[in-house]
This record gives C-alpha cells, sequence and structure tokens, in this order.
C-alpha cells in the first residue's frame, strides 16, 4: 500500500520534471528539473531492490553530471534559446508523432517481455551489496577495467577538446629562437617565473 | 506490491519524452540533457527487469551504463565549448555542416 503510494508520487514527480527538462526555454532549469527526475528515479530503483545503484545515481548523476551540465549552461551563458525562427510546426508534429509511435512499440516489447510474471518478493541475495560486488570483480572484471579506461580517455579527451587554442604560430619560430637564451637567467627557479602556458607573450 | 508493467510503463513514457525532446528543441544543452532522460530510462527498464528476474545482471549494465554515460557527458560538454569558441553559438540549427 505505501509503496504503491511512493510509487505513484515520484513516478509523477519523475514525468512532471522531464516535462519540464524538455519543455522549458531556459537551459538552467532544464538542468535542475532533471535532477528532480534523476533523485526520484533513485527513489524507484530503491523500491526495486537496488540500493546501491539508487546510490550511484545520486552520486554520479546528480553530483557530478548534472553539476557538469550546469558549469557548461552558466560558462557558455546560453541560458536562453534565442528567440527567433522557430522550428516549424511541421517538424515539431512529426517529432511528437514519432515519440508516440516509438512509445507505443516500445511499450508493446516491454509488456511481451514482462508476459505478466508474478512479482516474487524482494530476494535478500538480490539486494546484498556483496553479491553485487563479488560478480563486478569477477565475472565482468574486465568490463570494468575497459570502463576506468574509457573514464581516462574521455577525461585526456575533454581536456585536449577544451584546452584554449594556441596563440597563433607565427610567433612560434621567434620565440624557439629565442627562448634559450631568454630562459637563461630564471633558470634556477625551474622557469616558474614565466607564465608556460603563452609562449607568444615572450615575444 | 507494485506490478513492473508501471515501472516499464514509466520508463517508456520517459524514453518517448526524452525522444520528443532530442528531436524538437535547437539548444544542443537541451538535446543533450533529453539524451541523459533517455539513459535513464533505459536504465529504470534494466533495474526493473533484474527485479522481475530477480537477475543482478540488469544492476551491473545500469552501473556500466552510468560510467559511459560520464564519459560521454564530458567529452560532449567539452565538445560544446570547443563549438562555441569557434561558432558563438550552440544552436544546433546553425552548427549544422555535418547534420544531413
Amino acid at each position: 500500500m505505501i509503496e504503491t503510494l511512493i510509487f505513484l508520487i515520484f513516478a509523477g514527480l519523475a514525468l512532471a520534471s522531464a516535462l519540464v527538462v524538455v519543455l522549458h526555454r531556459n537551459a538552467v532549469y532544464s538542468t535542475m528539473s532533471l535532477v528532480v527526475t534523476l533523485i526520484s528515479l533513485a527513489v524507484l530503483f530503491v523500491l526495486l531492490g537496488a540500493p546501491f545503484i539508487a546510490a550511484l545515481q545520486v552520486l554520479i548523476y546528480t553530483g557530478a553530471i548534472v553539476v557538469l551540465f550546469l558549469f557548461v549552461v552558466m560558462l557558455l551563458n546560453v541560458g536562453r534559446e534565442e528567440i527567433g525562427e522557430q522550428r516549424g510546426l511541421v517538424q515539431k508534429g512529426a517529432a511528437v508523432l514519432g515519440a508516440a509511435v516509438l512509445l507505443v512499440v516500445v511499450g508493446l516489447t516491454y509488456m511481451e517481455g514482462y508476459g505478466g510474471a508474478e512479482l516474487a518478493p524482494l530476494d535478500e541475495e538480490l539486494v546484498s551489496l556483496p553479491g553485487l560486488a563479488a560478480e563486478l570483480f569477477g565475472r565482468y572484471l574486465l568490463t570494468f577495467e575497459l570502463v576506468g579506461l574509457l573514464l581516462l580517455v574521455a577525461v585526456i579527451a575533454a581536456t585536449v577538446l577544451a584546452a584554449r587554442p594556441r596563440p597563433a604560430v607565427p610567433a612560434e619560430g621567434d620565440v624557439l629562437a629565442e627562448a634559450p637564451e631568454g630562459r637563461e637567467p630564471g633558470a634556477d627557479d625551474g622557469g616558474l617565473a614565466e607564465p608556460a602556458g603563452t609562449p607568444g607573450g615572450a615575444v | 506490491m507494485v506490478p513492473i508493467a508501471w515501472y516499464l510503463l514509466l520508463a517508456a513514457l520517459l524514453f518517448a519524452i526524452g525522444t520528443a525532446g532530442a528531436l524538437t528543441r535547437r539548444n544542443g544543452i537541451t538535446i543533450f540533457l533529453s539524451i541523459e532522460l533517455m539513459l535513464n530510462s533505459v536504465n529504470l527498464t534494466l533495474v526493473a527487469y533484474s527485479r522481475l528476474l530477480d537477475d543482478r545482471t540488469g544492476q551491473l549494465v545500469v552501473f556500466f551504463v552510468l560510467a559511459v554515460a560520464a564519459a560521454e557527458a564530458a567529452v560532449g560538454l567539452a565538445l560544446f565549448i570547443a563549438v562555441y569558441r569557434h561558432r558563438r553559438t550552440i544552436d544546433l540549427d546553425r552548427v549544422n555542416l555535418l547534420r544531413w
């Protein structure tokens, strides 16, 4: 009874905030309402006997990913979608129609896979964290390591992509020719005296 | 006890909302948010089936999806910053060189 109530509250909350994410013109509001969706889903994960996934959802999604989104939204100052040439009504209608068709197809597929099976009472084995960890570091160890590698590659890629581009190339020759002499006096302090990121500034 | 079908229906609805958002919005960030929404609806499906089948594999897949989503968000947002630096906009109707 109380479980049904909790489900209804948070399912409604998730749906409403998902609509706000998609419909609101201001990207900051969209991002903040994605937080509500994600936390509601975390509650549903707990109901489904996955407290660890729920904790990860709160920590990783709302704690890290959404903060990153918010940071970029504010950094680029794209709070508001520029008013102006709107997408045509035809395109919007087509998108909504496509989403509706997708909903029906996905829903039917889910229902078929579900097959109306009776739900067994929550098994302690399913909820237990040691069991999950044993499987994660046993059968899925290679996947786990690969995901770690993927995250490393992503960090490097993000750093390279978002780094400020180097100053114009023409100054490079002069700097290369001059730098050894220019740096000689300051060699003792390990090059700290000169800002390392601005080779163009030395000219 | 809440039937699993309700969770599946909720997940399908969230996925459809995310799809509609990704197809109609012009702001790159909002499209990205819609995609995160779709990812999460799939996570809900996986956890729901893991509960129904009494099998942990669904939860483990969600774990990996979370990690990959984090990587994707980092790279994607860095791309947006790089695009913004060149074009002064992330309106995807104007950054459309690679779009069909």
